[in-house]
């Protein structure tokens, strides 16, 4: 009796959980088809606003522009945030260490608002001193999320490291492995995980930034939350809904895929383990 | 005039060998702190060498100076007739066996065990021979293709000395080779590389913690404690004569018994203990000053215990109460009450089965303990 009881709240408690979590979204979805023009007033069934969005060149232009932006950034983070990494932890104590691992988590904790102000004043000086960057857009989006989303990677590859026994790079070493052949035959492939992680973190943080992209970005650059942004200043268009819905079904999938990957690799697992219990 | 076949099996008698791994005076700090206190070592070529002792005395941090990860404070370090002072780990002529075993996980077993020798630039061809003939050393040609994680701890033991082995080191560096097996697989492990050691004649130093392991691995041991040897030689040697308390109580069990030499004789010295009144007739050479005060070691399977009074006087006996029985099948250990508190442990074979003509001591009896001359050892510190 007792069992059933408990078993009824803990239903309920995760299905509210879930509501919370899912109904506005699928709010948002349901709302992608209505026909009518405004946003909040069912009007009937429509796939009308798909296609008005798939005409709308300045969303594509504004997502190709995103993207971009998010891969540039992945990429250097990674490279930048690994390199961090593995200062802060094989190099021992080193002078300066911990100003610098303080510094590097400073950018996780600093509000968006001022790291977005003060890269915007780097950019203004560095221009009037040197000229560059003569225009503000891809490239100084592309700088400011790298400066932030490093840091992330920094520490990913800084616990992952550190999880990592020693042991390995010296028995490589002992092996007749060079400092840098350690790197690439032991540490680099034993980080590959972290460092993906890295660059899916880097990419998602860069893909959904809004406040610091404002702060550095010029008249030209526009990117798909700016660009999502503006529309709901001037007003809620349906169109938006549908991008919206395009964005999670994006979004699911790949979530799908990837615990599909790490499901397969858990089993994989499970039966090694299995395997090797049954030869004792 | 030198029998050469003399020392084969004991090159640290022969006073013309010369020592494969000489550590002079090394000494190692970490801050403060001293790991390794100035000490001085010599290992001969094929001797299965243990460096034997608590956790921090000082043993993993002076094999990774002879492996290379960690450069002595002071003092130089030579491995056949070259300082290795200034030698990266990755150019010196020794391999290491890690207590985690440290094989990569990303790599098959022939993968792991050929690391070295693609390091080394060897030809592809030569690089499998080698691998599989060392598969087939360690028994594991069929796992080739694994992967660590595939693999039970004991193969994965074996993998790890494949791969140290494969490059054919002059000298091979274990640490605490057995320490993740458990014990049946540890008895039977600690055979093989024997085997293989003796096979190969690689000169092995291994570092443990455990005394037994040390006593049937190894030629010689090295007693450490904090920093510092406290005593080198065969497991006989430590274990028979002890050359300081702490040694004996390390290896094995003894009686401690506090005394004071009262005759220095020519072939014996006679101590005299208080606690429990009793005089140690002790046979083998050494010379005390009389009055000088020493503690006296007994092995418990070196002490006869009898129901029967088998000696008169005080000296080499002593009279006392049962206090504890453990029966462990081929022997059984006495905790015997000497005196008002002292308890003196003995071990004793059950050769024979109790039946009426033999009824066995039980708890509370009195009893009559006894040694030879030639059984307690005299240590002054």
């Amino acid at each position: 009796m007792n069992n059933g009881k408990r078993s009824i709240f803990l239903l309920s408690t995760l299905s509210f959980g879930l509501a919370f979590l899912y109904v506005p979204m699928i709010m948002l979805i349901i709302y992608s088809f209505n026909k009518s023009k405004i946003v909040a007033i069912w009007g009937g069934f429509s796939t009308k606003w798909y296609a008005v969005l798939f005409d709308s060149p300045e969303v594509w232009e504004a997502v190709a522009l995103s993207f971009k932006i998010a891969t540039v950034n992945a990429c250097f983070a990674t490279l930048l945030g690994t390199l961090a990494g593995l200062a802060l932890v094989r190099f021992g104590r080193f002078k300066g260490r911990t100003l610098f691992s303080g510094m590097i988590s400073a950018p996780l904790v600093m509000p968006e608002v001022i790291t977005g102000l003060s890269l915007l004043l780097l950019f203004i000086t560095l221009k009037e001193f040197i000229g560059w960057p003569d225009e503000r857009g891809f490239t100084t989006i592309t700088i400011a999320h790298i400066t932030f989303s490093m840091a992330y990677v920094a520490v990913i590859i800084q616990s992952r490291l550190a999880g990592m026994v020693q042991d390995l790079e010296e028995a490589a070493q002992d092996l007749g492995a060079k400092p840098l052949r350690v790197l690439i035959d032991i540490t680099l492939p034993l980080l590959a995980p972290g460092m993906v992680a890295g660059w899916l973190l880097a990419f998602t943080l860069s893909l959904d930034d809004l406040i610091i992209a404002s702060f550095v970005t010029g008249p030209e650059a526009v990117t798909l939350p700016i660009l999502i942004y503006s529309r709901i200043r001037l007003g809620l268009r349906p169109d938006i809904n549908a991008l919206a819905t395009i964005i999670i079904l994006v979004v699911a999938i790949g979530v799908l895929i990837a615990g599909y990957i790490m499901l397969r690799q858990q089993r994989q697992r499970e039966l090694d383990l299995s395997m090797v219990a049954e030869e004792k | 005039m030198v029998n050469a076949a003399e020392y084969e099996d004991r090159p640290w008698l022969d006073p013309e060998a010369e020592p494969f791994i000489k550590v002079q005076s090394v000494s190692k700090q970490f801050g403060d702190f001293t790991a390794v206190d100035s000490v001085d070592l010599e290992i001969y070529k094929g001797e299965l060498f243990c460096l034997l002792g608590g956790s921090g005395c000082g043993k993993s941090t002076l094999l990774r100076m002879l492996a290379g990860f960690e450069t002595p404070s002071s003092g130089s370090i030579l491995i056949d007739g070259v300082n290795m002072n200034d030698v990266p780990p990755y150019e010196r002529p020794v391999n290491m066996m890690f207590q985690s075993y440290a094989l990569f996980p990303h790599m098959s077993v022939e993968k792991n065990v050929g690391y070295g020798l693609r390091r080394d630039g060897v030809a592809v061809s030569e690089i499998e021979q080698r691998v599989q003939e060392m598969l087939a050393m360690v028994e594991l040609s069929q796992f080739a293709k694994r992967k660590p994680h595939q693999l039970s701890g004991g193969q994965k033991q074996r993998v790890a000395l494949a791969r140290a082995l494969v490059k054919q080191p002059k000298v091979l560096l274990l640490d605490e080779p057995l320490g993740a097996l458990d014990k049946r697989l540890r008895e039977q492990t600690q055979y093989e590389l024997m085997n293989i050691q003796e096979q190969l004649g690689v000169t092995f130093v291994v570092v443990t913690h455990d005394q037994e392991e040390a006593m049937t691995l190894s030629t010689r041991i090295a007693v450490m404690d904090t920093g510092r040897f406290q005593q080198i030689g065969t497991p006989t040697e430590i274990y028979e004569f002890p050359n300081s308390r702490l040694v004996a109580n390390f290896i094995g069990n003894a009686n401690m018994f506090e005394g004071r030499v009262v005759e220095n004789g020519q072939d014996h010295v006679i101590v005299e203990s208080r606690h429990p009144e009793c005089n140690f007739y002790v046979d083998h050479g050494m010379s005390i000053a009389e009055g000088s005060k020493v503690w006296v070691a007994l092995r418990p399977e070196k002490v006869m215990i009898s129901k029967q009074q088998t000696a008169d006087g005080n000296t080499n006996t002593v009279k006392g109460m049962v206090h504890d029985i453990g029966y462990l099948g081929g022997t059984s250990t006495y905790r015997v009450k000497v005196g008002d508190e002292h308890l003196v442990e003995i071990t004793s074979p059950n050769q024979l089965r109790p039946k009426d003509g033999n009824p066995p001591i039980d708890w509370d009896e009195e009893v009559y303990l006894s040694w030879e001359p030639s059984s307690s050892v005299v240590l002054v510190k």
